[in-house]
């Protein structure tokens, strides 16, 4: 039970002090001494390398950027321009460099800018040397990607929400964290996966198919597993482990079948169109943040309008009152489970392709950012949930400015940390009642 | 301050003389042992708590009654430190208890039960019992690897505690899990848990509520036993008859507000108790909403 | 089929340095949840901040080994301050969501290129072991028999290790039996009702808080000290591996989760080896060694739910003393 009402404001401060000092203290400390290395993830089992010369001379210190599948590394090039970066799948990746460290007067002079995608070879090693000439960079200033990167986090954000509505109204219908919600997200993307590839079919039918079979996963997980486990009373933090345990076997059975690599969903690769300033976007991520919108007000709707919708506030509000007045809670719960997994299906097919590439474990390396928006939203309050996730998403888009990119879900989680210290209810949650 | 708890029915002789003046809400007392000063607790739009001023007579049993949502639950949470107020100052023995943390206020010498049972299900009635015991040094982390540390202790806290769940009839229970309890037996253990702790004022929250009569008559003696031993007693109770039974002066709380205090035969006269309690159905005895000891005839 | 060599290997994982760090860790979170109630799910950063605590105070700030144990116990009670100081007074699930976060936090940190020149980012450390097999009392030789057998510096891992293990146990055993043990399992009811008693509920959840943590980040050390430091490790399914081996044994015991962790590791290395043998065999046919090897941790998740479904008190536990309160 919460003893939020028992602090006073003067504690929080203390407390949040402590916080950030010993933050800063671990951040702080480490920064400075830091140098970075030439060569990073050596024994990693692919990599992409490069040479840095400008007419013939190597150039050192260069920033380059290794990003895709969810992973993202760094480093500067040695004296010889050299640099390498391990990798850990045979996919795509995007190779960036960091204009700002290359000498003055010089610029990436190659169609396509500084940023490059590249595809791991047979022989696992791929090489990509940018074209440097004498050239004006094109300097975009900092406010152009913010709002960059303001977009993409609004992407990101819609994507993470259409996941973490239905985790909330889970948790508000039954009380249970669910673990395995991950797992519901990894499914969405290697059912679409499925019929793209094996079927053939086009990404239009896919989606909607993989939404189908992500409600109807909901559906059996409810029927086959959750709605007994209810019945036989069990408590919510053993509901909480079962979940992890379904999870961690959901997880490993994806491996199973769908192997440890990286495969992609047809069009990942579509060009990125430049809008204004800095910010350009592909067909894809235009129609993935359309997409969620219209899904994300239907569900709103859904959830003001309709009977079921309201019937859903009212059980998540007060489950014994709303069984009392004659809701069939069961049937209810049925149907939040249906939509959860349907949302978190269609949430993970856009997440296939704003990593881009499908992984067994694509869906746990968002878990942690939908619990933080679910959380800062006000456990089991769908609305916050939604709120939080666009919280999440900017603040890890944005963040990813100042500081490392391969720091950039740390800010989302020392913020999480953060919220809980002054509004353990959350955003929009309610505190609840002592003794 | 003598009572005469033995005979069934018959009502405990009074404690008299605790306020100074005229009888109204927030009359001063002679001897307070916790005053509020203009203590207020909103949940939203609703005000639960909104007291101007009130003081709680030492060394005797008060009676805290209003209607179901009155705030009466939410006023002993306040004066424990459970929740924190909004507004308002109080003070416990002369000292002021704003910002001070439950387990602070309990370790001076206000503890308290709750609405809901908390009798700790999963250890042994004695264990419940050891564990309300003050000042242990085996409860320090350093010291409780060295048993010899506390053994000694531990032998005068048992003894202690058997003694006390002698009182309670719940000694052959003792190596019981609490769990294994009725639900009448866990009030009567947390109330017996709170006086290990040798409380200087004991808050009750409705400690008859579920108990059945047999037991409620035993409860009764307890609490008189309290105050015979020096001890104050707050209860909520909605048991009138009870209260007319044991309590020296009765607060009656409705909407937040202290609407009443004074002696029981008196309070219940009140018309704005009457109104507070019945609305309309003013031709109700008291008496009758709750009560569930039946009391000697002629004694109405 | 070479039941020998399988038999062989999973005899050797009754008694390794994995075997023992699981189990420190699995006793650690035997003080968080089964006896405090502190949902835990952060224990993989406990282990993380042992093994590189150790690591990096012998590697970087020149430490002997003794020492390097020292700060990581040291650190971890300061991560505990750290993360308890604002979440202990929180409800239970959210403690569960904090600590997973923690510890990813700390994992990342780890890392990340940034601090590369400390952490070794990807790489992870090695070498940090000259101080420690220095200070070897055991000489040159082969000791022990059968799938036992090891050389000096293995033995000297192993002893240090269950040294450690047997006074972690001991320690446990103490604190459970004395009036500390009665408040802590009182706080894992109900803890208004203990704080109405006049006890610092939040003291005490600290104290458990660090008490587990150091066992913890003591499981890291023993993990690190034989070989070398991979970050990959210390994602949060070694937390939930933790979680299986102690609700395996009973987590409201004192012994479950050295039971459990044992049992864990002895099951995952009998599978590990005989699943492929069974593909090369010809037993299972239409899947391939990988796929075989993933079996096991399907095998993990199910177990992990079908315990907690059926038999929540773990092995040892006692059913009247329902390990999960709430
Ligand atoms: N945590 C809370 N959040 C919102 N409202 C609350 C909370 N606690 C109490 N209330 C409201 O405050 C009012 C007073 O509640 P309280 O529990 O103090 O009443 P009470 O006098 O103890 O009633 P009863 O006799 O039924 O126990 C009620 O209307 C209740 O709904
Ligand atoms: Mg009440």
């Amino acid at each position: 039970m919460t003893l939020s009402k028992s602090q006073t404001g003067s504690k929080y401060w203390i407390q949040i002090g402590l916080l950030t000092t010993a933050l800063t203290l671990i951040f702080g400390g480490l920064f400075s001494t830091s140098a970075l290395a030439d060569e990073v993830g050596a024994d990693l089992p692919y990599k992409v390398q490069g040479n840095v010369k400008n007419e013939g001379i190597a150039l050192e210190g260069v920033r380059i950027v290794v990003a895709g599948g969810g992973y993202t590394a760094e480093t500067v090039t040695d004296a010889e321009g050299k640099w390498l970066i391990g990798v850990p799948e045979k996919a795509g990746y995007s190779v960036s460099l960091d204009q700002s460290s290359l000498p003055e007067g010089i610029a990436v002079v190659e169609e396509g800018g500084a940023e490059q995608s590249v595809e791991i070879g047979p022989s696992g090693v791929v090489t990509k040397n940018f074209f440097i000439g004498a050239g004006e960079r094109i300097v975009v200033s900092m406010l152009d990607q913010v709002i960059a990167r303001i977009v993409y986090g609004l992407n990101f954000g819609l994507m993470l929400g259409l996941a973490s509505v239905g985790l909330s109204l889970v948790f508000g219908t039954t009380g249970l964290s669910n673990f395995a919600h991950a797992e519901m997200v990894t499914f969405g993307a290697l059912a679409a996966f499925f019929v793209t590839s094996v079927l053939d079919l086009p990404i239009w039918i896919a989606i909607p198919v993989a939404v189908v079979l992500s409600g109807a996963m909901g559906w059996g997980l409810d029927s086959g597993l959750w709605r007994p486990l209810r019945r036989r009373g069990l408590g919510l933090v053993q509901l909480m482990i079962v979940s992890i345990g379904l999870s961690l076997a959901a997880r490993y059975v994806f491996q199973f079948f769908a192997s440890g690599g990286t495969t992609q969903l047809p069009g990942f690769d579509s060009p990125k169109i430049k809008l204004f300033g800095a910010t350009a976007l592909s067909v894809i991520d235009i129609a993935s943040m359309v997409l969620s919108l219209v899904v994300i007000i239907a569900f709103a709707w859904w959830l003001m309008k309709s009977q079921t919708g309201k019937a859903t506030r009212a059980i998540s509000d007060n489950p014994d009152l709303a069984a009392a007045s004659g809701i069939d809670v069961d049937r209810v719960i049925r149907t939040v489970w249906i939509i959860a997994a349907a949302l978190a299906g269609l949430s993970g097919v856009l997440w296939a392709y704003f990593r881009p590439g499908i992984k067994w474990d694509m869906g746990a390396q968002i878990l942690l950012l939908i619990f933080a928006a679910v959380t800062l939203g006000g456990l089991g309050t769908a609305f916050g949930a939604l709120l939080g996730s666009l919280v999440v998403g900017l603040l890890v888009e944005v963040s990813s400015l100042v500081i490392p990119s391969d720091l950039k879900y740390v800010g989302a989680l020392v913020v999480l940390i953060v919220i809980l210290l002054v509004r353990p209810q959350g955003i929009l949650g309610r505190k609840e009642r002592i003794g | 301050m003598s009572s005469s708890a033995k005979i069934p029915g018959k009502p405990a002789s009074k404690t008299t003389g605790l306020h100074i003046g005229e009888i109204r809400p927030g009359v001063s007392k002679v001897d307070p042992i916790v005053t509020i000063d203009g203590v207020s607790r909103r949940f939203g739009g609703l005000t639960a708590v909104d007291v101007e001023h009130l003081e709680i007579p030492r060394g005797a049993i008060t009676a805290l009654i209003g209607p179901n949502g009155a705030g009466k639950t939410t006023l002993f949470n306040l004066l424990t430190g459970f929740d924190k107020p909004d507004t308002g100052s109080w003070s416990f023995a002369g000292k002021s208890l704003a910002g001070i943390p439950a387990f602070k206020v309990a370790q001076m010498g206000q503890v308290r039960t709750f609405q809901l049972t908390k009798a700790l299900s999963l250890l042994t009635v004695l264990e419940n019992m050891k564990l309300g015991a003050k000042d242990q040094r085996g409860e320090k982390l350093l010291y409780s690897l060295f048993s010899f540390l506390w053994k000694v202790k531990e032998v005068e806290i048992e003894a202690k505690a058997m003694e006390l769940l002698k009182r309670f009839k719940l000694d052959a229970k003792k190596d019981d899990f609490a769990a294994s309890l009725s639900g009448g037996q866990r009030k009567l253990l947390e109330m017996a848990r709170a006086l290990m702790t040798d409380p200087v004022l004991v808050m009750l929250d409705e400690p008859m509520a579920g108990v059945n009569p047999a037991l409620t008559q035993s409860l009764l003696e307890h609490v008189l036993g309290l105050k015979e031993q020096g001890m104050t007693v707050l209860f909520v109770e909605h048991d009138m008859h009870m209260v007319r039974h044991i309590a020296d002066w009765v607060i009656v709380m409705a909407e937040g507000r202290v609407v009443a205090e004074g002696p029981a035969e008196e309070v219940m006269k009140n018309p704005a108790v009457i109104d507070a309690y019945l609305g309309s159905h003013q031709d109700t005895d008291l008496g009758t909403i709750t009560g569930r000891i039946t009391l000697p005839k002629g004694k109405k | 089929m070479d039941w020998l060599a399988i038999l062989n290997n999973t005899a050797q994982s009754l008694l390794s340095p994995a075997t023992m760090a699981f189990a420190l860790a699995a006793l650690g979170l035997a003080m968080h949840f089964g006896f405090a109630g502190l949902l835990n799910f952060g224990i993989a950063g406990y282990m993380a901040i042992g093994a590189y605590g150790y690591a990096i105070s012998v590697l970087v700030f020149g430490f002997e080994w003794w020492q390097g144990i020292l700060v990581s116990l040291v650190a971890s009670v300061i991560f505990s301050l750290i993360l308890g100081i604002p979440t202990l007074r929180l409800r239970g699930d959210y403690l569960a969501i904090v600590t997973i976060a923690a510890a990813e936090i700390l994992r990342l940190l780890f890392l990340t290129t940034a601090f590369g020149d400390i952490t070794g980012g990807a790489d992870g450390l090695s070498g940090y072991h000259n101080s420690f097999r220095a200070a070897n009392p055991f000489p040159e030789a082969d000791y022990g028999f059968g799938p036992w057998t090891y050389n000096s510096v293995e033995l000297w891992v192993l002893v240090l290790g269950l040294l450690a293990l047997v006074a972690c146990v001991f320690v446990l055993l103490l604190l459970m039996k004395s009036p500390w043990g009665r408040v802590i399992k009182a706080i894992r009811e109900d803890e208004d009702a203990v704080r109405a008693l006049g006890k610092n509920v939040f003291a005490y959840k600290m104290q458990a808080l660090i008490i587990g943590g150091i066992f913890g980040s003591l499981g890291g050390v023993i993990y690190a000290l034989p070989s070398s430091i991979n970050p990959g490790v210390y994602v949060t399914s070694l937390t939930f591996f933790v979680w299986t081996a102690l609700l395996l044994g009973g987590a409201a015991t004192v012994f479950g989760p050295v039971l459990g962790a044992v049992l864990f590791w002895v099951l995952q290395s009998f599978l590990s080896n005989v699943l492929p043998e069974l593909v090369t065999s010809g037993v299972l046919p239409f899947i391939s060694s990988i796929q075989a090897s993933t079996i096991r941790f399907i095998l993990v998740g199910v177990g992990l739910m079908l315990l907690v479904i059926y038999r929540p008190q773990g092995i040892l536990g006692d059913k009247k003393e329902l390990t999960f309160v709430k």
